[in-house]
């Protein structure tokens, strides 16, 4: 016969055991182990700034600002100077990011208003067929595809936009190049003609790699925006635009301006599709059609064949680089996280 | 509407409140300017979208056009060819590529899960945990030269020479960000309930990370890893000084050596579409169709993944 106390005791001998001495190991073990992965991230990014940081520093004390303001890149004279390519970086950007931009925000409020969904709808119910179990679900369907179109343009590599760009872009948009130049050259914009790779198809081709981010990070924050807003906008009489214009994209503007800096901190950095669309000529042009230069171009261009000197400064360039890019990418870090702080009491 | 409420607090006025409404002002009608411009700029915000999604179908029928004809099985097996000769293929590069792209994921996913573990275990207030997420966004933004300017200095120079190993530790550089978040994202989605009965039952973390949380996330991760490696497998940049280029196959006496340079197809590309040798520029199509189609077809596999995530 055995009592409550003795079930007790075989049960606790079984099945309610404290985890076996083994098991406590292993727990501490895998634990500490995530958590020096965990500091092991850390640790890597820093050294990685921090190496890139060391192997400019050489160059930087023998050259000092000079190098950021020189205009001239000469190994055999060993004058080297960096200010067209800083220039040749911030104007491909800016021109590029206004272009994305333009287009990335109309993709996003395409997208987030569901002008397509609308659109199959309507024509779904001309046909009497939007009750139908297969059809129906077609709006919705023909959304999610349309999204995923745009990110597919993020997914393309850059070396293949840099290909297309070659042998599509620049064909394609060197007649009306040239035909500005002809009839409006005085317009500082059209000073020179296109012969070739130039600035505008890298800009052409940069914003339509900048965009994906624009529209994806750009859509999240006008989904985001709280439905109240937009029904007491529509209940007070507003039209579609007057509600966009005056309550959804300014309850969403810091999301948008969000990705519109992380996609400025992409263009500064992107390297491939410029290195083989700018031209690579050392020169300051406002032009659109004049070859430029850009750093991260005139990385990828140089370093391979680079004797160790130049490598030196080189490395003083990828500092320069780094250091705009780690600018622009911790303020848009930064913006994205109070946004989504800020937007988490509204609904 | 104004007019309205002028009028209602004095009905002895007119027995018809509506009366002084303007029906035709409240129409919505084309002729009225601010529904007009409501539609012109609902059209201005189609045509848009359209324009931008025309680069997408034009890059693909170029693929397919310049590079579709020259894609034999030839193609697969051969050695670039030089200058002038004719024929020859990319199969060094493909071998390279995905060479690199295993060494990469090799480096990354243990460092990436374990990370993500540890960041959505972490409590809100945890510092580590705010670092290496503030760390890896801002990853996500680091130009990929800088992965090879880095890999350079801190492998290439360390061990004497261009190497796969050094090509793969550039891009592993570039796929940490989209593995570590998406893992986070994904361990985090796992419901709070399978977690707490794990608990409940007395299991300790450990056994609760690896029998419920990671299985329950794997398709979530493997979704960030897809990602991550159809992201790795298209740079060119990191790979340019680090990994460089050869005409030859990645091994020596029949054995794969990861330490000489190695060819990769984007690194194929870049090269060939500078030649001024027509069978050059169609073998660069032929390899771009081959590498989008490669990425294209991991970033399907990874998002078709993630529709089957326990939500």
């Amino acid at each position: 016969m055995s009592t409550t106390a003795d079930i007790l005791e075989t049960a606790e001998a079984t099945v309610c055991q404290p985890p076996s001495r083994w098991q406590v190991i292993a727990d501490k073990t895998f634990r500490s182990t995530c958590q020096t992965f965990a500091w092991l991230t850390v640790i890597g990014i820093v050294f990685i700034v921090v190496r890139i940081f060391m192997a400019g520093v050489p160059a930087m004390r023998e050259y000092g600002p000079g190098f950021l303001t020189g205009t001239t890149w000469d190994p055999n004279k060993d004058a080297y100077g960096i200010l067209p390519e800083i220039w040749g970086t911030l104007y491909s950007s800016i021109l590029s990011l206004m272009i994305g931009t333009a287009f990335g925000v109309a993709a996003a409020i395409f997208l987030s208003e569901g002008y397509l969904g609308e659109f199959v709808f309507g024509a779904l119910r001309m046909l009497n067929l939007h009750f139908h179990p297969f059809w129906s679900h077609l709006p919705q369907r023909m959304e999610d595809l349309l999204r995923n179109l745009i990110e597919l343009l993020a997914a393309i590599p850059s070396v293949v936009y840099g290909l297309w760009g070659i042998f599509v872009v620049v064909p394609a948009i060197r007649p009306v190049c040239n035909w500005l130049h002809l009839k409006m050259g005085w317009f500082p914009l059209f000073s020179t003609d296109l012969s070739g790779p130039g600035m505008l198809p890298a800009v052409l081709v940069l914003s339509i790699m900048i965009l994906p981010t624009i529209t994806a990070i750009s859509r999240d924050a006008l989904t985001s925006v709280p439905p109240k807003l937009r029904m007491a906008a529509y209940g007070l009489g507003a039209t579609r635009w007057e509600t966009i214009f005056a309550v959804i994209l300014p309850t969403a503007s810091r999301g948008v301006f969000g990705g519109v800096v992380l996609a400025f901190g992409r263009a500064l950095g992107e390297t491939m599709a410029l290195a083989m669309l700018v031209g690579n000529s050392n020169r300051i042009s406002v032009s659109l059609f004049s070859p430029a230069n850009t750093l991260a171009a005139l990385l990828a261009n140089t370093f391979p064949e680079a004797r160790p000197k130049e490598v030196a400064v080189l490395m003083y360039a990828a500092l320069v680089l780094l250091a705009i890019t780690l600018i622009v990418n911790i303020l848009g870090a930064v913006i994205l996280q109070q946004t989504s702080k800020s937007q988490q009491g509204a609904h | 509407m104004g007019t309205l409420d002028q009028r209602l607090p004095n009905p002895a006025d007119d027995m018809n409140p509506f009366a002084e409404v303007d029906f035709f002002d409240l129409e919505k009608s084309l002729r009225r300017p601010r529904t007009l411009v409501s539609v012109l700029l609902s059209g201005l915000v189609t045509t848009m979208t359209l324009f931008a999604l025309g680069p997408l179908f034009s890059v693909v029928w170029m693929l397919f056009w310049r590079g579709g004809h020259k894609l034999s099985a030839s193609v697969f097996t051969q050695l670039p060819p030089s200058a002038l000769e004719a024929g020859g293929g990319f199969g060094n590069a493909i071998l390279g590529t995905l060479v690199i792209i295993v060494l990469a994921t090799i480096i990354t996913v243990p460092a990436g899960v374990l990370s993500a573990v540890y960041l959505a275990k972490a409590k809100p207030e945890d510092r580590l945990a705010q670092a290496v997420r503030f760390a890896a966004k801002v990853l996500t933004g680091f130009p990929s030269i800088l992965a090879g300017v880095f890999a350079y200095g801190a492998v290439v120079l360390l061990t004497g020479g261009f190497s796969a190993i050094a090509g793969a530790v550039a891009v592993s550089i570039l796929m940490l960000p989209t593995i570590l978040l998406t893992a986070e994202d994904a361990i985090r989605m796992v419901p709070v309930k399978m977690v707490e009965a794990a608990i409940g039952m007395g299991a300790t973390q450990t056994q609760t990370a690896w029998m419920v949380l990671l299985p329950t996330a794997l398709p979530g991760i493997l979704t960030g890893v897809m990602l991550a490696i159809a992201r790795g497998a298209g740079e060119t940049a990191p790979l340019l000084f680090t990994s460089l280029f050869s005409n030859y196959w990645p091994t020596s006496n029949g054995h794969l050596n990861l330490m000489q340079p190695t060819a990769s197809l984007a690194v194929l590309i870049y090269n060939f579409a500078g030649m001024p040798f027509e069978n050059q520029v169609e073998l660069a199509w032929a390899a771009a169709l081959v590498l989008v189609l490669l990425v294209l077809i991991t970033n399907l596999a990874g998002q078709a993944l993630s529709s089957r995530q326990v939500r």
